[in-house]
């Protein structure tokens, strides 16, 4: 059985005097009966599907099966060469490969949920981001994988992962705070602190609805992935100059489950809101899907 | 609901999968994969009752292609979904969608699989996804159960007698497998029942052949953990 709490992993973490990741992956070995080599065979594996997606997103001309998204994650990529940045290289870099991956997924193209498909970009982003910078061997991102599975595992156990049930805070929100929390750890900072990163970066995006235009994870999916991705950037680097979230992490945690709860279907990937039903948002469905796109309906009491 | 409790670290990292959704892509191919399970073989003719956002989103998130594609046996990192249903025709697999309600308390994505073979076998499944590509099952024909895929579990149609579900379990001590869960449900007394059991391990051929040598067990299928 795994932890049911941000806080009791990371006490754990703090009593045995191990990376919060060594505590999630025994955790698991002994759940499943798999060896720690296994488990961190079966993550790498994971962490080159994301390393492949960055690269096919950054260095090739990748479009979507509408054709309404991909490429800028290139065009970022090209820019910065050429011109001052001004959120400096390692916003950039895990912005640029953020929106590459998720075009990759929007594409059709092969990614890791983390936690979710529409969100698969962030982590990979985060992580390699600040492992750039810090010129981390690949074995330690890997292991810091385990530390984002860690607290999304807890948020799955006590609010959600999905857009349907919770909005985009669920989705991404969720997955910039496990990136924010997992870069704590690769950058070498204490449990503590990750906890905290977590808190910041979640709280954030608290409120975020799912409105997908014409039911696509394309808009505004892709650049969320990219905002997502800096907001861990930040919340990270405010842990580690030792600023504190008032509210503590499992109880920012509960909040976006109520939020969620509260929260209308119509924002929940339904695409019936939000920018889904702007002006041009339902100009860019129709042309996708024309009009006449209805199922039969069959009524409830049909089915028994 | 207990649910969630059971999910493991690589259903937060992971599955690997083709978008574009986890819950609408991925989500879906198992949930027609763990229907096919269920229903022990590829159907000839299948009808996707499709609930909640899923009747909405069904082509957006190419959440058709991918259940399609799990009833023909594909996994959710298969290249080939974006051309099931090409490959549904090519296999013979009749298939249409409808758009239905199932009720307030059902999960927004759920989708009531009814699957037909050519001899009249007939059987339905209901199954939800639950985000980043977990799934549930939590009926199958009349029966309320409750499968999450990240189990082995095996599914015996039988006559509830009496000392059925002691023989059942004792048959399965005997290979010394560990029940991790185990759920029976019956349409009345002494009619049909289904009993459903999660195992921390895979079940082995001799084990299940053992099993439908029970007199009252009609059928057996064996579901192989999808997560």
């Amino acid at each position: 059985m795994f932890y049911n709490s941000v806080a009791a992993l990371c006490e754990a973490a703090k009593k045995a005097g191990k990376p919060i990741s060594e505590i999630v992956m025994k955790s698991r070995a002994i759940d499943t009966e798999i060896s720690m080599e296994e488990l961190m065979e079966q993550m790498d594996e994971n962490w080159q599907v994301m390393l492949e997606a960055m690269d096919r997103g950054l260095y090739t001309d990748v479009k979507s099966v509408t054709g309404l998204s991909g490429g800028d994650a290139k065009r970022i990529y090209e820019a910065n060469k050429h011109r001052i940045s001004y959120v400096g290289s390692p916003v950039i870099t895990a912005m640029a490969r953020a929106i590459a991956v998720a075009e990759v997924n929007a594409a059709m193209g092969r990614i890791v949920a983390a936690p979710t498909a529409g969100s698969c970009g962030v982590l990979p982003a985060v992580l390699y981001s600040v492992a750039a910078e810090l010129d981390l061997p690949r074995e330690k991102i890997v292991k810091a994988l385990f530390a984002a599975a860690g607290i999304g595992l807890i948020i799955a156990q006590n609010a959600s992962l999905s857009g349907a049930e919770g909005g985009c805070q669920a989705e991404c929100g969720s997955a910039s705070c496990m990136a924010a929390f997992a870069a704590v750890e690769l950058a070498g900072g204490t449990p503590e602190q990750a906890m905290h990163a977590g808190a910041i970066a979640l709280k954030n995006m608290l409120g975020l609805v799912c409105d997908p235009v014409a039911g696509l994870v394309e808009i505004p999916c892709i650049k969320r992935n990219a905002s997502s991705a800096a907001n861990a950037m930040i919340a990270f680097e405010m842990a580690l100059a030792e600023v504190e979230s008032k509210i503590p992490i499992d109880e920012v945690i509960l909040a976006m489950k109520q939020i969620g709860d509260m929260m209308s279907p119509q924002l929940k990937e339904t695409a019936c809101g939000g920018l889904a039903v702007t002006p041009t948002g339902r100009a860019i469905s129709k042309r996708i899907f024309g009009s006449s796109d209805r199922l039969p309906v069959v009524s409830f009491e049909d089915l028994e | 609901m207990a649910r969630n409790t059971t999910l493991g670290v690589f259903d937060i990292i992971g599955p690997i999968m083709i978008g574009p959704s986890s819950s609408h892509t991925a989500g879906a191919a198992r949930m027609g994969f763990m229907a096919r399970n269920i229903f022990g073989k590829q159907p000839m003719r299948v009808e996707f009752h499709l609930h909640g956002s899923f009747a909405r989103t069904y082509k957006g998130h190419g959440t058709g292609l991918a259940l399609v594609a799990g009833l023909l046996g594909m996994y959710p990192d298969d290249i080939r979904i974006e051309h099931a249903y090409e490959h549904a025709a090519e296999r013979g697999m009749d298939f249409r969608f409808f758009q239905t309600n199932l009720g307030g308390g059902v999960h927004p994505n759920t989708a009531l699989i009814k699957m037909f073979s050519e001899n009249g076998k007939e059987r339905s499944v209901q199954i939800s996804s639950l985000g980043g590509g977990a799934i549930q099952v939590t009926k199958i024909d009349n029966f309320e159960v409750l499968i999450l895929g990240n189990l082995n579990v095996i599914v015996a149609s039988y006559k509830d007698k009496p000392g059925v579900v002691a023989k059942v379990t004792a048959k399965i001590a005997e290979y010394d497998l560990n029940i991790a869960f185990m759920n029976v449900a019956r349409e009345e007394k002494g009619a049909d029942a289904l009993m459903v059991v999660g195992l921390d391990k895979k079940m082995p051929e001799d084990a299940c052949e053992s099993l439908r040598s029970i007199k009252q067990v009609s059928e057996l299928l064996v579901i192989e953990k999808i997560l």
